[in-house]
C-alpha cells in the first residue's frame, strides 16, 4: 500500500530513530526530534518502536491511503481528522482505503508524529530511513514532502488495533511554564565571566523564530560577558570564536554572546563558536515540542543528575512499552 | 600540550588538544581518535577528530562516563610516547581558480565583503602581502593541505596548509555570511580552506571551483559508489590549478562516469615533515605523481 500526499504541510519529513556512526564526516544523527512520541505512535499501530513515521511541524499534511490500515498521531496536539471528522491524538484508529487524513490547527506542542501500520518504507540509507534535508539524504528523495508524493508503506506485522491509547502520564511532553531544560555547564564555559554564567541559568529565555531540526535559537536573556583573552591562532577575532571544533548534540553555542543556539538531531557537526554547555539527553525530546516564543529556563545539573534523569526517561519508555504490549 | 577534557552532557566527551590551531594539535587529535577507534571501546558510538580537538559520543548505559574519561586520558598520555606516523591518502583536487560562478556570486554579495571594490582573490592576495592574484594562487596550490576536519555539513573538508605558520595564508570570513555559495567552491576563512560539498550559505572567501564532486548521496558518481563522501580526516590534498578547457573536460568526464581522481596511499611522519617541510612536501608530490 501507499500514502498519497495531497498537501505536504509546512515541513513534513520521514523520520525514524536516526543514523548513528557518520557524525565524523558531517552526517548527523537525524531522526525524530521527539523520539518518545515517535516510539509511542509506532507502538500504537503495532510497529516496532523505531519504524519510520512522518514528522509534521506546526501544521499537518493531507494524506490519502490506498489500502485499509491503522494510524496514530502523537506528540504535539495536532488533532487528526478522518474525512473531516475529528479523531483523538495519542490513540490508534482505522483508516479505510480512499479515506483522507487531514489535521486541525495546532493546539499545543510543535511536532506531530504520524505512524502507519507497517511503517513508511522508503529505502534505508546508511542504516536509517530518516531524512537529512541539508545533505539531501535519506527519507523520501532526501527532502521534505511535496504534494503528489507517494510514500510506500511496509507490510504490517500485526493488524493494528483500533482505539488503543497512551495515558497522559506516559506521553513525556513538556510540562509547566517556563519549560525547564536541564543542562550541564562545560565545553568552553570558562570563556564567560561568573556573573554571565549565573545570568545564563537565572534568565528566562524565549524560543526564537529560528528553530528547526538543526537547532533551536533562544533570545531575551542578558548578553554573556567574556573573560578577556588574546585570540588563539586559527580561532578568529570575536571573543565567541574558537578554533573550529566538534559540536555535541544538545550543545549550547552563543555566537557573539547574545542568542544561545541548542543543536538538535540535524546538527551541524562542528564550527567556530564557543559553547557554554550541553542540554542533557533526557530533555532533548522536549525541545522538539517547543513553539516559538515559549519561555524556557536552563537548569544547571551535574553528571549524576543527568544520569538520574536519563534513567527516569528510559523508565517512562519501558512503561510505555508495557502499556502497549 | 596538555589536553583539556570536558563532558558535553551525558553522551559526549570533548577534548581540546590545543586552543590554537597547529599541525601538532591536529596530528595528536587524529592519532588519538585512530587509537580510540582501534580500541573498540564498548558503548562508543561516534569518534570525531577536529582541527585541534576531538569528540567521542558514547552511551552511558553501556560505559560509565568516568570510565571512558579515564580510558581517553590513558590513550592521550600513551600517544606522547608513540612515533607520530599515520597511514593516509594524498588526493589531487583540480581547481579552476577565478572561475565565473564564484565570481558571479561574490559580486552579488559584495556589500557583505571587507573590500567591495575588488574580488575575494585580490583581497586575499593583498592582505597576505602577495603582489598579484597569480602569486596568491601559486602560494595556495604549491604546498599540500591536511584535511583537518570533515563536517559542518555532510562531507565538507576543512583544510590546513602544510607549511610553517609564518607562510600560512590567512583571510577573515565575510563581514556578514552569504546566503548562497556555489557547490564545490574552494573557500577560505581564518587559516582554513574548505570545499563546499553542497550549495548553501557560507562566509568563507571564494577562490575557485573544482569540477570534482566530493559528496553524492545518490552514489551515482563513479568514485563515490563505495561511499558517498570522498574525504576522511587525515587525508592530504594537493590543489592542481586548471584552465577553463580542462575544467569543462573534467566535468564531462564526471558526467560520463570516467573521471578517475588521482588518489595514492601514503605514510606521513610528523617528525620527518618538521625536519624539512619543503623537501617532505616535494616527496609527497612524488608519491602523488608516481615518481
Amino acid at each position: 500500500m501507499a500514502v498519497k500526499v495531497l498537501k505536504p504541510g509546512l515541513a513534513t519529513t520521514v523520520q525514524d530513530l536516526g543514523r548513528p556512526g557518520y557524525y565524523h564526516i558531517g552526517i548527523p544523527l537525524s531522526g525524530g526530534m521527539d523520539r518518545h512520541a515517535l516510539a509511542a505512535a509506532n507502538l500504537l499501530v503495532g510497529n516496532e518502536a523505531g519504524a519510520a513515521v512522518l514528522e509534521a511541524v506546526f501544521m499537518g499534511p493531507e494524506l490519502e491511503f490506498t489500502a485499509d490500515t491503522t494510524v496514530a498521531v502523537t506528540g504535539a496536539e495536532l488533532p487528526p481528522k478522518l474525512d473531516g471528522e475529528l479523531r483523538e491524538t495519542w490513540t490508534s484508529f482505522k483508516v479505510k482505503r480512499g479515506q483522507i487524513l487531514s489535521f486541525d490547527f495546532l493546539k499545543q506542542g510543535a511536532r506531530g508524529y504520524i505512524a502507519v501500520a507497517g511503517g513508511i518504507d522508503v529505502p534505508v540509507v546508511l542504516g536509517s530511513r530518516s531524512t537529512y534535508a541539508l545533505g539531501a539524504l535519506g527519507g523520501f528523495k532526501g527532502r521534505k514532502l511535496e504534494a503528489g508524493d507517494e510514500l510506500p508503506v511496509g507490510n504490517a506485522a500485526a493488524t493494528g488495533k483500533d482505539g488503543r491509547s497512551v495515558a497522559r502520564d506516559l506521553r513525556g511532553q513538556p510540562a509547566g511554564m517556563p519549560t525547564e531544560l536541564r543542562a550541564m555547564p562545560g565545553l568552553y564555559w570558562h570563556r564567560i565571566t561568573e556573573a554571565a554564567g549565573n545570568g545564563f541559568f537565572s534568565d528566562t529565555w524565549k524560543v526564537a523564530p529560528e528553530a528547526d531540526r538543526i537547532g533551536y535559537r533562544f533570545k531575551g536573556g542578558q548578553p554573556l560577558d567574556f573573560v578577556p583573552r588574546e585570540p588563539p591562532f586559527g580561532a578568529g577575532s570575536d571573543p565567541s570564536n574558537i578554533t573550529d571544533a566538534c559540536y555535541p548534540y544538545g550543545s549550547i553555542q552563543v555566537p557573539g554572546g547574545t542568542e544561545p543556539i541548542v543543536l538538535h538531531r540535524d546538527a551541524v557537526s562542528g564550527g567556530g563558536y564557543f559553547m557554554v554547555g550541553t542540554v542533557i539527553a533526557a530533555d532533548m525530546d522536549l525541545i522538539g515540542q517547543l513553539q516559538p516564543n515559549t519561555p524556557v529556563k536552563f537548569v544547571k545539573v551535574d553528571m549524576d543528575q543527568a544520569l538520574a534523569a536519563r534513567r527516569s526517561r528510559s523508565e517512562l519508555l519501558s512503561r510505555l512499552h508495557s502499556a502497549l504490549a | 600540550m596538555q589536553t583539556r577534557f570536558s563532558f558535553g552532557g551525558d553522551e559526549h566527551i570533548f577534548a581540546e588538544v590545543g586552543e590554537a590551531m597547529s599541525l601538532e594539535a591536529f596530528f595528536k587529535s587524529l592519532f588519538i581518535t585512530n587509537a580510540v577507534r582501534d580500541a573498540k571501546i564498548k558503548g562508543v558510538t561516534e569518534i570525531c577528530p577536529a582541527n585541534a580537538s576531538y569528540q567521542v559520543k558514547f552511551d552511558p548505559d553501556q560505559i560509565k562516563p568516568d570510565d571512558l574519561l579515564t580510558e581517553l586520558k590513558r590513550l592521550d598520555s600513551a600517544s606522547e610516547k608513540s612515533e607520530p606516523v599515520i597511514k593516509t591518502r594524498i588526493i589531487e583536487i583540480p581547481v579552476l581558480y577565478n572561475d565565473p560562478w564564484t565570481h558571479e556570486t561574490l559580486m552579488r554579495f559584495r556589500e557583505r565583503h571587507q573590500n567591495p571594490e575588488g574580488t575575494d582573490l585580490e583581497y586575499a592576495a593583498r592582505i597576505n602581502g602577495l603582489d598579484s592574484v597569480d602569486a596568491f594562487i601559486k602560494a595556495h596550490s604549491s604546498a599540500p593541505w591536511f584535511v583537518s576536519m570533515v563536517g559542518f555539513v555532510a562531507g565538507l573538508p576543512f583544510l590546513y596548509q602544510m607549511v610553517e605558520r609564518k607562510r600560512q595564508l590567512q583571510a577573515p570570513k565575510y563581514l556578514r555570511p552569504r546566503t548562497d555559495t556555489p557547490k564545490l567552491t574552494v573557500g577560505h576563512g581564518g587559516c582554513f580552506s574548505c570545499i563546499y560539498s553542497v550549495r548553501g550559505a557560507g562566509g568563507y572567501q571564494m577562490f575557485g571551483i573544482t569540477p570534482m564532486p566530493i559528496y553524492d548521496p545518490n552514489q551515482n558518481i563513479s568514485y563515490l559508489r563505495d561511499f558517498m563522501c570522498l574525504f576522511k580526516p587525515g587525508d592530504i590534498v594537493k590543489w592542481k590549478p586548471i584552465d577553463r578547457a580542462a575544467y569543462d573536460a573534467a566535468v564531462a568526464d564526471v558526467d560520463a562516469g570516467r573521471f578517475a581522481p588521482v588518489i595514492r596511499d601514503v605514510s606521513f611522519s610528523l617528525t620527518e615533515f618538521n625536519r624539512d617541510v619543503d623537501a617532505y612536501n616535494s616527496k609527497l608530490d612524488g608519491v602523488l605523481h608516481g615518481r
